[in-house]
């Protein structure tokens, strides 16, 4: 066994080197080297790559690593009330079970016969989100929300043949960013303003900004800073007056008590599904939806696939396949939609997992419980001095802005103390994002806390802030 | 506005069976075997007759009836009698209702065009014909653009594109077809001069276009969908090209499908199986022959919009020789501007486009590498020979 | 005592295993509902507080509340359970199967260790926003990886964000358009040059970044022919997006002459690794002069794929491109780890946060696993086994694999069954059906379909000699079938869960159903 390389890999079966020499000798090759021979000389790379030593036993690897995680801290030894865009709820135990299983977590790209509960899995949880957004068509997942609601613009682009978008302007920056990014090429983007006492978007800027050259109107309920929008209804008919579509993000954990935005007249909604049985991860557990009405000219506008349901040769029997594989654009300049590959579909199948757990009845019992205790954090919070809670008068669900300006520390400042005092996360600091708000801080209380954690967080604060 | 969808056949009754119509040309292909090219007229059928040729023709209609007969209780067949399609018929089990009159033995154009005058009024979902492009301009002329037409090929060499690869896929097909699992195209009827083709000259014209079945294949498991039907790649074409027309150039549209999408978009009407001269965004040259080209050039300078004519992909010399040497000389390599769906470009299954412009020189001027639009902002480099 | 062992040989050889796949004629969940039951309950606020906020659902603006329940199915905890298992047991993941049928899918062992690792709450219950101090340890995975890929491809910088490789080549396609842009030549250079055996998503995604695609064709011998790039090459050229390998598994030999070309007229290279997995340690992304780079860490990397996600795309650029790369990015002193927001230049978000971390996380434990050596002999076999699969198949009939006739590939192959559909007529995609009834995956081709009767296939390095064979004598098999009983080959699958599909429905707009509720109001017209 030569220096570091063992005499078989366990990933490796044919690394074993009488079935590699074997298996060269079968097909008349003399190394590997013969396989490469289509490689110029000069591109070959000469040295042994630098790379860390291996740990080549399963005990080792995991020291490693175990050794590296342990570094972090995490929401379960500290209390956590950061929200903006990863929300932390409860992951029940059957999802990750479920994505856990190994075939769901190694399937790929199967044909409908052989995956073909991969295929009946994301049916149903495009069913199941159907039920929850009162709409006929969803998209399996794409990337995130950030994408969806990029998506969602270009979507509505094509379909009127209009290269403008009207954005509130309370949605996050990595949002906005992401957006302009994405509809560089062809779409501008205009912001619109939002009442500074209420947060709400002000309707006057939107009919102001709005015309014939407007493709689509993009906002948010609950905002990103955590208000419910109370003029949807409003928004949406100005929005049609001037033959624009009407895109709502939505966070779909809030869907069981908050009517789902058709009913507002959105035409086309998204959002992210991670508070539907995802665990955090640092950012990793989001997945984007898209959903529309069951009308030609958007279904042949979805860069995702549409999984549709099918029979098959016996009778009784459930089948399913993609829809309208080929997608006839209306936007003939735009020639292919987008791009679609890998995306996010294991969350997908999880949402499902969670939507079937929680039923109807569930969805409002966390809805309720969760505005339960931000309103109890409100008025806890409300109560410090030199602390302005909320800062928008308006109901919020389950994010506030909390505003220092009146306290004698940053916000910064402020949080640094939490952490080391308290063992607490606290809200995102928006300094960068709206300066105009000041010294503010974006907080996020759901269902995982109880009394006491809200109770220490506003002792905490309290403290923090003299 | 969205155009008309090209996948499912809904002209059958559901509640009826399907109607497949068959003609068999009994002579086509005679000459192949016995080394004379083609078979048109009764001198050249006597001697090949003569020769010992035995008519290829109804067996390759049998062979492609074999992969329909599943289907054949679900269906009503028509034919004609005895060696125009009977017996291919009923060799294959299949009780077809038989149509018309003939004399055994001494079948004409005449027949194969009352035959399919027949169908259409019967009103068949799809005209299975064995043949060769004699025949497809046969139908043609009975029919047009009437019904769904496939053939069954049989001649010495198809230069029409309206026949499938071999009996059997014509046969598969068909079936596809009939379940209403495939999309329509149209495709070029070639006009072969068969007198010079006997002394070993290629003289094609393109003589018009019937309806076709087009197989979308299954797709399976992939990650990515495809965008859109061939339609809707034509427009998209038409779209790259307007967009990008400068105001003081002819622009010189030779005949296809694809180019005569080019002109909806301008909203004028193109002749179809000819060539069309467009100024400014206005027709100032309909159905033009070389001289009146030529003409036109004296004033201004040009460019050419071609496209792939016939199922060889010939970029010149198949259908659009008024476009001549001359012509093309004047215009520059760089002013031909080449058009082709995707399908189309994939259809020649990487063997190049030609050209034959009937001048050496010119040809050779064109071989080497060509732009082709296939989209709208999608260019494609392909190459070319002659 | 009988020896059922001899009865599964033939001429020591094993017979063909007579699989069925798992088939629970599963309801749709909804069928399943019954009211009033429970999966999960909620936890409860205390009832003093219940006091104090009185009816929050009264707070929320009428037109805004939820007037009727959303109509979810309703099942009792294990009831959920059972239904899901069923249908994962209903599903091939690449933990069951020979999966050498995915090709260009990379569908390689991913280790379980790292699956545990991933779900750690040391992984898990980490919010991305959490003061840096708090998180070192991800950030530090996060930056070593990176400067694994560094070493790897010799590509200068990475960032991981990207959510698979769709997302990556677009990203590439933005910093191409942005260099440009900061040069003052963007509206000048609009044109992305790719080649058709190149992943679809080179021209998809250049064309949704605005610019004009440009596809080259291959030679004769299927190689991408570099007369035809010399002629596509003006100053309208951006870039050059090109997956080497191609799909087909050859290397493409002139790649450095390719990228000079370019380079000559002024564009970028960007090198789609997806097909990275013959490659690694033998040849690099930096070396043949390309200025753009991504890998997908759930291929080549081991990163499960998980139905199609959550995925990676790293995407790597020299030096020069760097500043354009998406924020933020992260730094290291050497003791702490720190994330940078301050690029004014950057495109700015791909995606959320930092990328998929789990992902990463499972990547750099695969790669701290096998080392270079590790790393090495993972290239090495992964060509030899295709190399392998190669020479076997093409003795079955009606098989051949098209172009680089006689020469070797690298990780993959594209055969062509043209020979036996004209003998039987039978398709490639039927053949594939009928592969499902042997429990294994297959896969033609992504459109266009150049190669006639394609089938992709990529065996990677986790499958054992035993199961290559046992793939090939699969394909035997099915070949044979389709000359003596090409009915049966048709009318597959007859072993696996469901029967053959009746697509019809799917393209027409009065009968096309994406769930359940769609379905049960157009079954009702």
């Amino acid at each position: 066994m030569s220096k570091g390389k063992p005499s078989a890999y366990p990933y490796i079966p044919n690394s074993v080197s009488t079935v590699k020499n074997k298996m060269l000798k079968e097909i008349g090759a003399k190394s590997a080297e013969d396989f490469y021979q289509d490689i110029p000389e000069k591109l070959r790379l000469k040295k042994k790559m630098n790379l860390p030593k291996p740990l080549l036993s399963e005990y080792s690897l995991r020291r490693h690593m175990e050794g590296i995680l342990s570094k972090n801290k995490t929401c379960q030894e500290h209390l956590n009330f950061l929200g903006a865009g990863c929300w932390q709820h409860y992951v029940p135990a059957v999802c990750d079970e479920v994505n856990q299983r190994g075939e769901f977590l190694t399937a790929y790209a199967g044909e409908p016969y052989d995956d073909h509960g991969r295929w009946q899995a994301l049916f149903e949880y495009a069913s199941m989100m159907g039920e929850l957004l009162n709409m006929d068509v969803v998209n399996v997942p794409t990337y995130d929300w950030l994408q969806a609601a990029a998506t969602s613009i270009r979507m509505a682009s094509r379909i009127t043949g209009r290269r403008e978008v009207l954005v509130s302007r309370t949605i996050s920056a990595d949002k906005l960013s992401k957006i302009r990014d994405y509809c560089k090429p062809e779409i501008g983007v205009k912001l619109l303003n939002y009442d500074r006492e209420t947060g709400q978007m002000d309707l006057n800027s939107l009919k102001a900004e709005i015309s014939s050259k407007t493709a689509a109107v993009y906002f948010e309920n609950p905002s990103y800073l955590g208000f419910i929008e109370a003029h949807g209804d409003e928004i949406s008919k100005i929005a049609h007056g001037h033959g624009a579509i009407s895109i709502v993000g939505v966070d779909p954990i809030s869907l069981g008590i908050l009517t789902p935005p058709i009913e507002y007249g959105a035409d086309i909604v998204c959002g992210d599904l991670q508070p539907l049985g995802m665990h955090m991860q640092f950012g990793g557990g989001h997945a984007g939806f898209i959903a529309t009405r069951d009308e030609e000219k958007y279904v042949m506008e979805y860069p995702s696939r549409l999984f549709g349901i099918a029979p098959t040769s016996v009778e009784g029997e459930y089948g399913f396949g993609d829809v309208a594989y080929e997608r006839t654009s209306f936007a003939l300049r735009e020639e292919g939609k987008e791009f679609v590959g890998t995306a996010a579909a294991l969350w997908g199948i999880t949402a499902g997992v969670y939507l079937a757990l929680m039923g109807p009845q569930g969805m409002r019992e966390i809805g309720e419980g969760i505005m339960q205790r931000s309103r109890y954090a409100i008025l806890q919070i409300s109560k410090i001095d030199g602390v302005k809670c909320p800062v928008f008068q308006s109901t919020h669900f389950k994010e506030f802005v909390v505003n220092f300006d009146g306290a004698s520390k940053t916000v910064a400042e402020i949080n640094k103390t939490l952490l080391r005092k308290h063992k607490i996360f606290g809200g995102k600091n928006l300094k960068k994002e709206f300066p105009e708000l000041g010294n503010s801080a974006l907080y996020c209380i759901t269902e995982v806390h109880t009394r006491n954690d809200i109770d220490r967080l506003a002792n905490a604060v309290k403290e923090a802030v003299q | 506005m969205h155009g008309e969808r090209q996948f499912m056949d809904k002209s059958a009754d559901r509640s009826g069976k399907r109607k497949l119509g068959l003609i068999v040309n009994p002579i086509a292909g005679l000459g192949g075997r016995v080394g004379l090219k083609g078979s048109d007229g009764t001198e050249i059928q006597r001697r090949a007759l003569e020769l010992g040729a035995v008519p290829q023709s109804i067996n390759r209609a049998v062979q492609a009836l074999e992969r329909v007969t599943p289907l054949k209780d679900d269906l009503e067949t028509v034919t004609y009698p005895s060696e125009m399609g009977e017996d291919a018929a009923k060799k294959c089990g299949f009780d077809p209702i038989v149509v018309g009159l003939i004399r055994k033995g001494k079948t004409t154009a005449k027949d194969t065009k009352n035959a399919a005058r027949e169908m259409l009024r019967l009103g068949v979902n799809l005209l299975l014909f064995a043949g060769g492009d004699g025949t497809a301009r046969d139908i043609y002329d009975a029919i047009g653009e009437g019904v769904p037409v496939l053939g069954i090929p049989t001649g010495v060499k198809m230069h029409s594109a309206v026949f499938a690869v071999n009996p059997r896929s014509a046969g598969d097909l068909a079936v596809l077809f009939l379940q209403g699992k495939c999309g329509i195209r149209e495709a070029e009827v070639m006009d072969i001069d068969e007198e010079a083709l006997r002394e070993g000259i290629v003289s094609a014209k393109l003589y018009g276009y019937l309806r076709i079945p087009f197989q979308k294949r299954l797709v399976q498991g992939l990650k990515t969908p495809s965008g859109g039907g061939e339609k809707e790649a034509m427009a998209a074409i038409a779209c790259e090209i307007v967009d990008g027309m400068k105001g003081d150039y002819l622009y010189i549209i030779g005949p296809g499908t694809t180019t005569r999408a080019i002109m909806t978009e301008l909203g004028l009407n193109k002749t179809l199986i000819g060539v069309d001269v467009v100024l400014k965004g206005r027709l100032v040259g309909i159905d033009v022959n070389e001289a009146q080209l030529l003409k036109l050039l004296e004033e201004r300078d040009a460019k050419i919009i071609i496209t792939p004519i016939g199922g060889q992909g010939y970029i010149f010399g198949r259908g659009n020789q008024q476009i001549s040497p001359e012509v093309i000389r004047k215009v520059g390599r760089d002013n031909i501007i080449v058009v082709a769906t995707p399908e189309k470009i994939n259809s020649l299954r990487g063997r190049p486009l030609l050209v034959d412009t009937g001048n050496r020189a010119v040809d050779r001027m064109l071989s080497g590498y060509i732009r082709v639009v296939t989209g709208y902002n999608e260019h494609v480099i392909y190459r070319v020979a002659y | 005592m009988e020896d059922i062992t001899k009865k599964r040989y033939t001429d020591g050889k094993p017979k063909l295993r007579r699989f069925h796949q798992a088939k629970w004629d599963e309801p749709i969940i909804f069928e399943l509902s019954n009211e009033g039951e429970r999966g999960i309950l909620i936890p409860e606020i205390e009832d003093d507080v219940k006091e104090e906020v009185g009816d929050v659902i009264s707070t929320i603006p009428e037109s805004m509340r939820r007037k009727q329940p959303p109509k979810l199915p309703e099942l009792a905890q294990p009831r959920v359970l059972r239904h899901y298992v069923r249908l994962s047991q209903e599903t091939l993941g690449t933990d069951l199967n020979i999966d050498v049928g995915q090709g260009t899918c990379t569908m390689k062992y991913s280790p379980k260790i790292n699956e545990q690792l991933a779900r750690m709450p040391q992984m898990t219950e980490i919010h991305p926003l959490q003061d840096e101090e708090t998180v070192q340890g991800i950030l530090e995975v996060l930056y070593k990886f990176e400067q694994i890929l560094r070493e790897i491809s010799g590509m200068d910088q990475f960032s991981l964000q990207p959510g698979a490789g769709s997302q990556a080549i677009y990203a590439n396609a933005s910093i191409i358009r942005a260099h440009h842009k900061a040069r003052g030549e963007a509206h000048q250079r609009t044109e992305i040059i790719t080649t058709v055996f190149s992943h679809p998503s080179n021209a998809a995604c250049a064309k949704t970044a605005g610019f004009k695609v440009i596809t080259l064709y291959p030679d004769e011998d299927g190689y991408p022919d570099l007369e035809a790039l010399k002629t596509a090459v003006s100053e309208h050229t951006a870039g050059l997006m090109i997956t080497n390998p191609e799909d087909t598994g050859i290397f493409n030999p002139n790649i450095e002459e390719f990228v000079r070309v370019v380079h000559e007229a002024g564009g970028l290279c960007f090198y789609d690794q997806a097909n990275a997995n013959g490659i690694l340690g033998i040849t690099r992304a930096k070396e043949a002069g390309f200025d753009l780079c991504h890998f997908n860490l759930h291929k080549t990397f081991s990163a499960p794929h998980g139905c199609g996600g959550p995925a990676i795309g790293a995407i790597g650029v020299t030096k020069e491109l760097a500043k354009f790369l998406p924020v933020p990015v992260i730094e290291s002193d050497g003791n702490k780890y720190h994330l940078n927001y301050d690029r004014p230049e950057s495109i700015g978000k791909v995606r959320s946060f930092y990328g998929v971390a789990p992902v990463v996380l499972k990547a750099y434990a695969w790669v701290m696993s096998l080392g270079a050596e590790g790393l090495r002999e993972v290239a090495e076999i992964a060509v030899l086994n295709n190399n392998y699969l190669l020479r076997k198949l093409v003795e079955i009939r009606g098989v051949s694999a098209p172009y680089a006739k006689g020469k070797p590939r690298i990780e993959q192959v594209r055969y062509s069954w043209e020979k036996l559909a004209r003998g039987t007529g039978v398709h490639s995609e039927e053949i594939g059906i009928r592969a499902a009834d042997f429990g294994v995956h297959y896969w033609t081709s992504h459109h266009p379909w150049i190669v006639p009767e394609p089938c992709t296939l990529e065996p990677t390095e986790s499958y054992s000699k035993d199961d290559l064979d046992e793939y090939v004598e699969i394909l035997r098999h099915v070949s044979n079938e389709a000359y003596t009983n090409p009915e049966l080959v048709k009318t597959a699958p007859h072993n696996s869960t469901i029967h053959k599909i009746d697509h019809t429905p799917l393209d027409d707009p009065s009968q096309w159903s994406m769930t359940w509720r769609a379905y049960r109001k157009k079954v009702h017209k």
